[in-house]
């Protein structure tokens, strides 16, 4: 129940443990239930009747916990790919837009297939109003507008690339979710057009905004909860030590890049040298330019095991240090307001939920990290092994060693 | 005729470096019996023999079958030392087995600390026996090293001397200390000391040096003994004409090449060994980071449920690729010692030029002189004077000599004539001698050189190898348990 007239009407309050006011936006206090989380299940059916328990078909934390059900038998019924960064230049700006296609089988969707092209600005949106419309579920982070410490450039291919994947990351994680993959804008981020995104933003805050605000209220009021369940602060005290965790790995393996990169600087001045000496021999000088070689090339294998890094577990691990930074925000504020039990379900089932993701998307990157370290030695190992067999043939061959 | 098994050779001794010589032994009956490499099936002695032998030289010897050639290959070096046969060689065992540290008075009076290397010498036969007579050892320090060196490059200015392991540890990466009395210090010199002996006493001509022989057995006296030998006397000329600058009007190009050469290698086995310590440090930097994964991933498991187990596995796991990283620069180590033995070669091979051309100078001075002086004679013979003197000017202001004078100054002429006909006699043989010997020892030298620097590539490459195959190891492990996260 919102605000002035839209939607829902039919929620009956008749049975509510306290009487809800029609308009509520300008009172947090004293609420059971949030009847607004309500407004953005799409199933209608759901709110027939009743009062509003938390252990209720009827409450959001059955509902998420409905989609988990569902989540586990393994329907993904909607795969959205991010690719294909092109730039636009206008009169005023120059922009990047990406493909985004979607293919999905969900009834919501009037067709199976989608592409659109979309900026970042777009996914900033998008963004902020699903956090605005669910300030209590975990929202994945989006890449930051731009890195300030390297100077990256805005049109870098590195960067561009970078941003790509995270971007895909993201909107895969929304996908994921099920409450936010069935969210409107998201619908509407999806399958519009560019014109009709544009209008579709410019709407005035509307009900949806109004509602934003309302929920805005509440949510802070369970922020604030003063009895928190017990559950509740232990997540606290877990995001915060998680926080701390994730951050190090952050560190380490920026760390690990530089000194990576500073080993690289010196290598790549060994291949040269022993090419230079090989140029003074006679014997020598074909076993001293073949090592010139495989130094060379383990330079390059090194150069991309660096790459790696940097492209593939850096931004994940960043990610969630931006997660975790999220989470413990919305820890912070310290009101006393009541225990907003439901609210704390559908925090704790998607909590639950958050973390079932985390593992596997940190245990996908480190096992991606370790095969790519594996990778990296397997082709030194086949570099020199072959400078070995040449050595060897050539040995023979000048009839200097006797092999038999 | 029952083919005889391969003498199973004790990998037990007291001195680490004895097993040089066992193993030499080993790999020259598997040579010689024309094992396959493939088949170089070893008794478990031996390869316990094989495994300290590896790690004292820091060479890296891999079971693999396929690279069983590679026992042969690192050990060519000793081997060829072994079997090029000096008789020397043939009938005694030369290690350094130990090092000391000593305090005593110096030349000044003042205390100080020094380190002294035991020598042993034990006859060949007895070591492959299987017995352990007591070896005849003797303890000596760096600086006699020094002064045995120094007396060989003066007695055989000719030959290209083997270099001593340096006197100050540089090319040093940061955690290498560069400080002598360092215990890893130590070792290496140890190890180069011994390395030195057995270049000199496998030279044809060094290792019948008496007071080589005398160094290796005589602990006291053998000081005066060298000094007796008068060589500080030609050393110190000689240096003096080193230092002076002087120019040959005929150099010979052979000689003038291998020069350059020298040059060349010194700088560039220099750029080498400075490149290679920089890097070594920056790889030292790249595994150690590492070691804080295993610290955060030790302290996230302990706040996780499910993840801890596996977390907790890969933190060891990276615990170790942090570790692994010592023994790795430790090999690394022994590679930059080889090259650096080149590096000092270069020196000395440079030497062998110089004193060429000293010897060269000194000819053509002698030659010069001679000219002047039959040039001098026919003047005052033929009372011309060609040639603007002092001489020919004072007589002018001050009047002719008497025919009695001149009969005199000519007699002297004619003296120091024939006196300069056999210098320049003596000169020129003694510098066709130099080339003659100086030829031959460069032949052999590069030949020696091409040999074991190609070894030292190869030993560096079964390094890489080795340093590889642990990193596919630890990331395999650690890819294991973080699957199980």
């Amino acid at each position: 129940m919102m605000s002035g007239s839209v939607v829902d009407n039919t929620v009956s309050s008749g049975n509510s443990s306290a009487a809800i006011p029609t308009d509520i936006s300008g009172q947090i206090l004293d609420l059971d239930e949030d009847d607004d989380l309500e407004v953005f299940s799409k199933d209608t059916t759901l709110t027939d009747g009743s009062s509003f328990n938390a252990s209720m078909q009827t409450s959001p934390a059955s509902m998420i916990n409905q989609y988990k059900f569902e989540e586990d038998a393994d329907t993904k019924d909607i795969f959205v790919t991010v690719d294909n960064p092109e730039s636009h230049v206008t009169a005023i700006e120059t922009y990047i837009t990406y493909r985004v296609m979607t293919k999905t089988t969900r009834s919501e969707f009037d067709s199976s297939e989608f592409e659109v092209r979309r900026r970042y600005q777009d996914f900033l949106w998008l963004k902020g109003r699903l956090e605005e419309a669910h300030p209590t579920l975990i929202a994945h982070p989006l890449p930051e507008k731009f890195v300030v410490k390297g100077m990256v450039e805005r049109f870098n291919e590195d960067f561009i690339e970078t941003r790509r994947r995270a971007l895909h990351r993201f909107l895969n994680k929304i996908a994921e979710h099920p409450i936010f993959s069935s969210s409107e804008d998201f619908k509407i981020f999806l399958t519009a057009a560019s014109g009709e995104l544009t209008s579709h933003k410019k709407q005035g805050p509307g009900f949806l905004s109004r509602m934003g605000d309302t929920v805005k209220a509440v949510a802070a009021a369970v922020r604030g909860v003063r009895n928190r369940p017990q559950e509740f602060t232990e997540m606290q005290e877990y995001v915060e030590a998680f926080s701390q965790k994730i951050s190090s790995l952050d560190k380490v393996t920026q760390r690990i890049v530089r000194e990576q990169k500073e080993y690289l600087e010196e290598l790549k001045e060994c291949g040269p040298t022993y090419a230079l000496w090989s140029q003074s021999e006679e014997e020598l000088a074909e076993p001293l330019k073949n090592v010139a070689g495989c130094v060379d090339r383990c330079c390059k294998e090194t150069e991309e095991q660096v790459k790696n890094l940097s492209d593939h577990l850096i931004p994940v691990l960043h990610e969630y240090v931006l997660c975790a930074d999220t989470l413990k925000m919305r820890n912070d504020l310290d009101k006393a307001e009541d225990r907003l039990e439901w609210a704390n379900n559908a925090l704790k089932s998607d909590w639950t939920r958050w973390q079932k993701v985390m593992r596997t998307d940190l245990r996908s990157a480190f096992v991606d990290t370790a095969e790519r370290n594996v990778s990296y030695y397997e082709k030194c190992l086949a570099v020199w092994e072959s400078f070995l067999h040449s050595q060897r043939t050539d040995a023979e061959g000048n009839g200097k060693v006797d092999f038999s | 005729m029952e083919k005889k098994p391969p003498k199973k050779l004790q990998a037990k001794h007291k001195s680490p470096r004895s097993i040089n010589f066992k193993v030499i032994k080993l790999c020259s009956n598997h040579s010689r019996n024309k094992l396959k490499p493939e088949a170089l099936i070893l008794a478990k002695s031996e390869e316990q023999l094989l495994s300290a032998y590896g790690k004292t030289n820091g060479c890296v010897l891999t079971r693999d079958a396929g690279l069983g050639i590679e026992y042969c290959d690192s050990l060519d070096q000793n081997l060829q030392m072994v079997e090029k046969g000096t008789s020397l060689l043939k009938k005694m065992e030369i290690s350094v087995a130990e090092a000391e540290k000593r305090t005593g008075k110096n030349a000044v009076n003042m205390q100080e600390t020094y380190t002294v290397y035991l020598i042993e010498m034990r006859p060949v036969d007895a070591a492959s026996e299987g017995t352990n007579p007591v070896p005849d050892s003797l303890w000596r320090r760096y600086s006699e090293f020094e002064l045995l060196r120094n007396y060989l490059l003066v007695t055989y200015p000719f030959l290209v001397v083997p270099p001593l392991p340096e006197k100050r540890a540089e090319f040093v990466w940061h955690k290498l200390s560069a400080d002598n009395m360092d215990p890893d210090f130590v070792e290496r010199r140890r190890v180069g000391l011994e390395n030195f002996l057995l270049r000199v006493a496998s030279h044809p001509d060094l290792s019948t040096d008496k007071i080589f022989y005398s160094f290796l057995t005589e602990e006291n006296g053998w000081k005066e003994t060298v000094f007796e030998t008068g060589f500080q006397a030609k050393a110190d000329s000689r240096l003096k004409a080193l230092n002076a600058t002087f120019r040959v009007k005929n150099p010979d190009k052979r000689f003038a090449e291998m020069k350059h050469y020298g040059d060349e290698l010194q700088s560039v086995i220099s750029q080498l060994l400075r490149v290679r310590a920089r890097a070594a440090d920056r790889l030292y930097g790249v595994y150690k980071v590492h070691g804080n994964y295993g610290r955060v991933f030790s302290e996230w498991s302990a706040i996780e449920k499910e993840m801890g187990d596996g977390l907790q596995s890969a933190g060891h796991h990276m615990d170790a690729y942090a570790a692994s990283v010592d023994d790795i620069l430790e090999e690394e180590e022994h590679y930059a010692d080889q090259m650096k033995e080149y590096l000092f070669y270069a020196d000395a091979l440079r030497a062998v030029c110089r004193k060429h051309e000293l010897t060269q100078y000194e000819l053509e001075m002698a030659a010069q002189d001679l000219t002047s002086k039959k040039q001098q004679r026919e003047e005052l013979a033929t009372g011309t004077i060609r040639t603007f003197s002092l001489k020919g000017v004072t007589s002018k202001l001050f009047g002719q000599e008497t025919p009695e004078q001149r009969e005199a100054k000519l007699k002297m002429l004619e003296t120091q004539i024939e006196e300069g006909e056999e210098l320049v006699k003596e000169r020129n043989a003694e510098c066709e001698e130099f080339v003659k010997s100086a030829w031959v020892d460069i032949e052999r030298f590069k030949e020696q050189k091409d040999h074991d620097l190609r070894e030292a590539l190869i030993s560096y490459a079964i390094m890489q190898i080795s340093m590889c195959k642990k990193g596919i190891q630890v990331w395999n492990n650690a890819k294991e348990c973080f699957s199980k996260m």
